[in-house]
């Protein structure tokens, strides 16, 4: 809990974490903020379609004459449901993949590493998008889809810190008194790694929007609800030639906003409960350099018991 | 110990090209109606018809293991299957043909490979100048105001989704470079200096957007590998040598500092590709990209299924030649 103070004096996190805010409030509440229901059917006639910004649509309309600014509080939903839900099920993945590679070693460590590996290697949004496009547009097939491929990094972070946790001293008192190894691993090294776990966790909520958004941008959306992908994609197919920059322009800025504001929420916790990390650990960087340098131990990081 | 190394990344890079294989194989099986429907799309054609087509592209045969021969005793007639007759044109490099104008896959993909790899290769060339020019001056200069903002930018770039730039950029360079396409139409003859110097100019947006999103993670790489190797002794010894500062940054600092950049561009190389992806969408660049991008819309299977192992089997094979380019590089690695 001193960790999560100390989140608080990181202008970073503090930002983001107001700028996270604001999405929360227009996804939560959204059919009460959204002047429009963008579910609606609408009666349109020719001077509707992608007019410009005036007092009746905030942010004009779009190509079906349907509010803009309703369909952008509306799409904070989707995002968010993806993201969150996506990176939920990564980290549960990632994490139990990473303190059983972690804690057990040998044959099962490489077998999972190498599954780890594999799915490192092959490039995520050409597989994301052949699977979709067989199996067909959904938000839970997307979802499905973004979180079965995205806890490998959480699954190597988890591994690193249980191979240095499970050689210290405490771990060995609990096998002296006869606990078993679920028992160790739920109760002594869990613990010590969730930290970490949910830094990164808020780290791939923004990611799993973004895929999200690429997917729907290539036309992957799931067709029936109003994201800011899907609208990206109907604005880019017929508006950009129309010059209709309200309809273009408020979806990216909405992506960049919560994508900005979960990246710097994510990197000053990390930088909290890592004291090691002392530049951004953003994107692949850092992970990278995890992936190159023999893993260190970061035993340190976290204080011994007395 | 060398030679273990490089054995065990090959025997990795071959189990991971038979797994896509197999997975690329049986994701279109899954897939809901009949193929021959789907190619001719023609409700005049017969049901004779219909099963003469499915037995002359081997769709009458099961699709794993051919059981009902292997039953009858017949240990090799087992394997006639669509799985072995997928193999087998794959080695001959057939690799189907397109549902929407039953053009042979291999040669719409062979047609484009070149112009998605020159998009690929000037982003990614733009992108680690970019990221390793500002990674240093970051590094040289770190905890200043410099270096905040490389690493804001950094950020920024991050979180932006590759696409949306490419828009922005599209928006903003309308008028003074071109924003679709590969070519001028009927500007000037293929192969001409001319036609060179237009797909030059088609290719300044793609290949800039491209860049600036890899960038971020280039830079952020060189500067932490930067900070690391000046703590390191023998800077402070060509320190003390009397070295000037750019003589050490560059021979000394950068040298050591480029090894992870190799391992990095290959590992960011998934990345590229997807963002290869987004920005042929967004430019309509005529490469693979567009090519996936037009055949979800047109629901052309095996185009799509093409495609994909193609850009697979080419990212594997780049991280292949970038683990035995590093032990090249770096003897001292062993495993990793």
């Amino acid at each position: 809990m001193k960790q999560f103070r100390q989140f608080w004096r990181k202008p970073g996190g503090v930002i983001g974490a107001l700028m996270l805010l604001v999405v929360l409030v227009a996804a939560v509440f959204a059919p009460w903020l959204a002047p429009y229901d963008p579910y609606q059917r609408v009666q349109v006639e020719a001077s509707d379609i992608l007019a410009p910004p005036d007092s009746e649509h905030l942010l004009g309309t779009d190509d079906a004459g349907k509010d803009v600014w309703s369909q952008l509080i509306h799409g904070a939903r989707v995002s968010l449901l993806v993201g969150f839900t996506a990176s939920f099920v990564s980290m549960v993945i990632g994490t139990t993949v990473g303190l059983v590679a972690g804690y057990f070693g040998g044959k099962i460590d490489n077998f999972l590493m190498r599954i780890v590996d594999f799915l490192l290697v092959i490039p995520d949004l050409p597989l994301a998008l052949v699977i979709i496009a067989v199996w067909g547009r959904g938000l839970w097939k997307i979802i499905l889809v973004i979180s079965l491929l995205g806890w490998t990094y959480t699954a190597r972070l988890v591994r690193a810190q249980t191979l240095a946790i499970k050689e210290r001293q405490f771990i060995l008192r609990a096998r002296a008194i006869g606990a078993n190894h679920r028992r160790i691993i739920i109760y002594h090294v869990l613990p010590l790694v969730m930290p970490l776990i949910m830094a990164q966790a808020v780290l791939d909520i923004s990611a799993s929007i973004l895929a999200e958004a690429s997917l729907s941008f290539l036309g992957l959306g799931d067709p029936t609800l109003v994201s800011w992908g899907n609208m990206l994609n109907f604005a880019f197919e017929r508006a950009v030639s129309r010059q209709a920059w309200w309809f273009l322009l408020p979806p990216g800025f909405a992506i960049l906003w919560v994508t900005l504001a979960l990246i710097l929420i994510g990197t000053s916790l990390e930088e909290v409960v890592n004291p090691r990390i002392k530049s951004h650990h953003l994107f692949n960087a850092s992970r990278m350099v995890s992936l190159i340098l023999p893993v260190p131990p970061r035993a340190e990081a976290i204080k011994e018991e007395p | 110990m060398q030679f273990d190394y490089l054995l065990r990344k090959v025997f990795f890079a071959v189990i991971t090209l038979i797994v896509v294989i197999v997975f690329n194989f049986f994701l279109f099986r899954i897939l809901p109606g009949d193929p021959v429907k789907l190619l001719f799309r023609n409700p005049r054609l017969t049901r004779e018809a219909q099963e003469l087509i499915r037995v002359q592209f081997g769709l009458d045969k099961p699709v794993w293991l051919n059981i009902e021969r292997l039953s009858a005793g017949d240990i090799p007639g087992a394997l006639d299957s669509q799985f072995t007759a997928y193999i087998h044109n794959l080695l001959q490099g057939k690799l189907g043909i397109s549902f929407t104008n039953r053009q042979d896959v291999g040669e719409v993909l062979s047609e484009r490979v070149w112009r998605t790899v020159l998009l690929v290769f000037s982003g990614e060339l733009l992108a680690i100048v970019m990221g390793v020019v500002v990674g240093l001056v970051a590094a040289w200069k770190r905890g200043t105001a410099i270096d905040s903002a490389a690493l804001f930018i950094g950020l920024l770039t991050w979180a932006l989704p590759t696409f949306f730039l490419g828009i922005i950029l599209l928006i903003l360079a309308r008028g003074i470079l071109p924003t679709g396409g590969m070519v001028t139409p009927g500007l000037a003859e293929e192969g001409t200096l001319e036609y060179w110097i237009d797909v030059g100019r088609h290719l300044i947006l793609p290949s800039l957007t491209l860049a600036v999103v890899s960038a971020s993670g280039y830079m952020l790489i060189m500067r932490s590998s930067v900070v690391e190797v000046l703590s390191e002794a023998y800077i402070l010894t060509a320190k003390a040598k009397g070295l000037s500062n750019a003589r050490i940054l560059f021979s000394h600092a950068l040298k050591n500092a480029m090894l992870p950049m190799i391992t990095i561009i290959a590992l960011t190389l998934g990345y590229v590709v997807g963002g290869a992806i987004q920005v042929e969408t967004v430019f309509s660049w005529p490469g693979i990209g567009r090519l996936i991008y037009d055949s979800v819309a047109k629901q052309d299977y095996p185009v799509l299924q093409g495609a994909f192992l193609l850009l697979a089997v080419s990212v594997i094979l780049a991280n292949l030649t970038a683990d035995i380019l590093y032990s090249v590089f770096d003897p001292r690695v062993k495993v990793t």
